[in-house]
């Protein structure tokens, strides 16, 4: 169960033979993911740990049935593989790279829209499924598998932090997607809302945003008109000075819009349960969805 | 990355985009000489920093004659210029431009942003020049005029037209205006810019245009592509730590608080330094060590940290994942003893490998407070401010 992954999916990894690549595969693979094929333009025909090679995508998608892209491909060249695998007709592409250009990821998204493909990331942990699927970066262990709790966010260790407390106070988790820290991304806070709402094994969302845009607040909206389910909500940035990119592209106050207060005031009116101190999150969520 | 006023006009000349007659600089005798080979008074000296605001500063002057560039070039070069976006503590100015000063018949602006929700860049007109467009848009939002453009089709003439009709130019400056816009927009794709701002943009008494400022940033991330403007980094307007921090692959942030802190991973670095201030002390700095952290990294990161003379103690926030606990907890220590810490240092770690950090942590001999989880980290933090 979960949402856009489980352990049905069959994934190809581009940038394979990389020394990310091959890191984060071996990771994947652990955990029980199915990797089926890698993609390495010149590569084709080696293997990756018995995982078959291919120059291309496309022969990768054809040759092994491979539903979903994981992308280690650098910054200059993500946005070129994001499309590939887009063209190969894969349904759904992580792509973990960090330092894609805002007009690349701008161009990708015009490209995307309207094609049966969802796009999780840039810049992001990626999208795990406990006990099913590892897709990404994050440590497998300190996930807890069955539910009740999906897990949507902007970033990645801090990710790893909510969840960690989750799985502390017994509470598992259905699906946990990092959404990236990129100022242009694929699937959106609302995306990952509505599909959790959708999913019967998810009984309540953790929704971790951060400064900068406006996403929290469009999320917020949603939660409000089409949300059943309870959401709890925090938000980093609220010492973060104006003006000053916070480490991820997209993590900055500009114009003053943007601010966690903001975000935060939204997220309230919009009846979603807000914690303010990181320390407090998981006993926090333990009474909310009790 | 900012750049200077001069700067970016270098670059819209480069582009077409038609600037008032200047010359950047860097000394008074310089300005004097720019200000002659204009051949003609007044002259506007503008003082060159990476902040709006410079002429309720006093950073901007008018001067009717040589004698006057002299004095303010010299009243503005080595002034520690306020305005409402430096903050209080100001900035040095190193630099002016000298520029002929202009008829001005109206004050328009016009600005080229990419929307991050949408992903299509928008271009912004407005007949409110020379005012903030924040101000304008809070004030006055039917005044502002927005086209959005496909960055996979470009901008279409159809664009420029609506902007042009809707300012209302005058039809002698129509086609000068749609040029103006398309030279834009190429300078905006071809260089990456994460921001492009004509404010104002001056129509003449002569229904000329002029981009009377320049405010041009880039996009970081694509700065690898164009070494070039890569080039146009001035470190004088950054703080020395962050320069020093860029140095070793650091993303640092000079604050104003008491606690250093050292964190993996932005948004994890975010909310520590909010947990320090919930702990009722103040965040010194921003400082993600990324998540391939290695040993030394972590070594030039306390360096950095103890450099700042008002940093009370540290709180190092580690969630191991692809960084392992131990690996970490080396580092920290190394780094310890090399730099004869004397602040106390409280760290926490999770994640991968964490028995082993913790043991290397205990049996390091060093005075170093472990928290076994936020909360914990937390009140330890509260301790040292007390």
């Amino acid at each position: 169960m979960g949402i856009f992954v489980n352990c049905d999916t069959r994934v190809v990894v581009q940038g394979i033979t990389g020394k990310e690549g091959q890191f984060h595969t071996r990771q994947c693979v652990a955990y029980g993911t199915r990797v089926v094929a890698g993609v390495t333009p010149g590569k084709g025909g080696q293997e990756m740990d018995g995982i078959p090679v291919f120059h291309t995508v496309e022969e990768a998608v054809r040759r092994t049935g491979a539903d979903c892209s994981l992308i280690f491909v650098p910054p200059a060249f993500a946005a070129e593989a994001i499309c590939e695998a887009a063209d190969a007709g894969v349904r759904l592409i992580v792509a973990i790279t960090e330092g894609i250009p805002v007009l690349d990821m701008m161009r990708v998204k015009n490209y995307l829209a309207g094609k049966p493909v969802r796009l999780i990331g840039p810049n992001c942990p990626g999208i795990i499924t406990p006990g099913e699927a590892k897709i990404g970066i994050m440590p497998g262990a300190i996930h807890k598998p069955g539910g009740p709790i999906g897990v949507v966010s902007r970033s990645g260790t801090l990710t790893y932090e909510v969840v960690h407390q989750l799985t502390r106070v017994g509470l598992g988790q259905t699906t946990c997607v990092g959404i990236g820290g990129d100022p242009v991304n694929g699937t959106s806070f609302v995306d990952c809302l509505a599909a959790f709402e959708e999913d019967p094994q998810t009984r309540g969302v953790v929704l971790v945003g951060e400064i900068g845009g406006q996403a929290e607040e469009t999320a917020a909206a949603f939660v409000r008109s089409r949300m059943r389910k309870p959401v709890v909500g925090f938000i980093a940035g609220l010492t973060a000075p104006p003006g000053r990119r916070m480490g991820h592209a997209g993590a900055i106050i500009s114009g003053g819009s943007g601010t966690a207060k903001a975000k935060i005031e939204a997220l309230r009116e919009a009846g979603i349960r807000v914690c303010e101190n990181l320390g407090d999150l998981g006993e926090f969520c333990r009474d909310v969805f009790r | 990355m900012k750049i200077h006023e001069y700067q970016a006009k270098e670059l819209f000349r480069r582009y077409g985009i038609p600037i008032p007659a200047g010359e950047a600089a860097f000394g008074v005798e310089e300005a004097v000489q720019a200000a002659e080979r204009i051949g003609r008074f007044p002259v506007v000296v503008k003082a060159q920093i990476h902040a709006g605001g410079r002429g309720k500063g006093g950073g901007v002057k008018l001067a009717r004659s040589a004698e006057e560039v002299r004095q303010a070039a010299a009243a503005i070069l080595g002034m520690t210029l306020v305005t409402p976006q430096t903050g209080p503590e100001g900035r040095r100015v190193g630099k002016v431009l000298v520029e002929e000063g202009l008829d001005i018949r109206k004050e328009l602006y016009l600005g080229l942003v990419p929307d991050r929700a949408s992903a299509q860049i928008v271009l912004m007109a407005s007949e409110a020049g020379g005012m903030e467009i924040e101000e304008v848009a809070a004030a006055d939002p039917e005044k502002i005029l927005r086209v959005a453009v496909n960055p996979l089709l470009g901008l279409q003439g159809h664009h420029g037209r609506r902007l042009a009709y809707g300012l209302g130019l005058p039809p002698a400056a129509v086609k000068e205006f749609l040029a103006l816009v398309q030279n834009l927009y190429r300078l905006f794709v071809e260089t990456d810019a994460a921001l492009l701002e004509i404010n104002p943009l001056v129509l003449t008494a002569g229904d000329r245009l002029l981009a009377l400022d320049a405010k041009v940033a880039f996009d970081d991330n694509a700065l690898f592509r164009h070494p070039e403007l890569a080039r146009l980094r001035d470190p004088e307007e950054e703080h020395p730590l962050e320069v020093e921090a860029s140095k070793h692959r650091l993303n640092y942030i000079a604050l104003s608080g008491n606690i250093g802190n050292m964190v993996n991973g932005a948004g994890l670095a975010m909310a520590t330094m909010d947990l320090i201030q919930q702990a009722g002390a103040r965040p010194a700095n921003f400082l993600d060590v990324g998540g391939g952290a290695s040993a030394e990294m972590v070594e030039h990161g306390f360096r950095i940290i103890l450099s700042d003379p008002s940093v009370k103690g540290i709180l190092i926030n580690i969630f191991g994942g692809i960084l392992r606990c131990d690996t970490l907890a080396r580092g920290v220590v190394e780094a310890a003893r090399k730099t004869g810490i004397q602040v106390p240092v409280v760290v926490r770690m999770e994640g991968t490998n964490v028995e082993e950090g913790r043991r290397i942590l205990a049996e390091s001999g060093l005075n170093l407070i472990t928290a076994v989880d936020l909360r914990d980290a937390a009140r330890k933090v509260a301790e040292l401010v007390r």
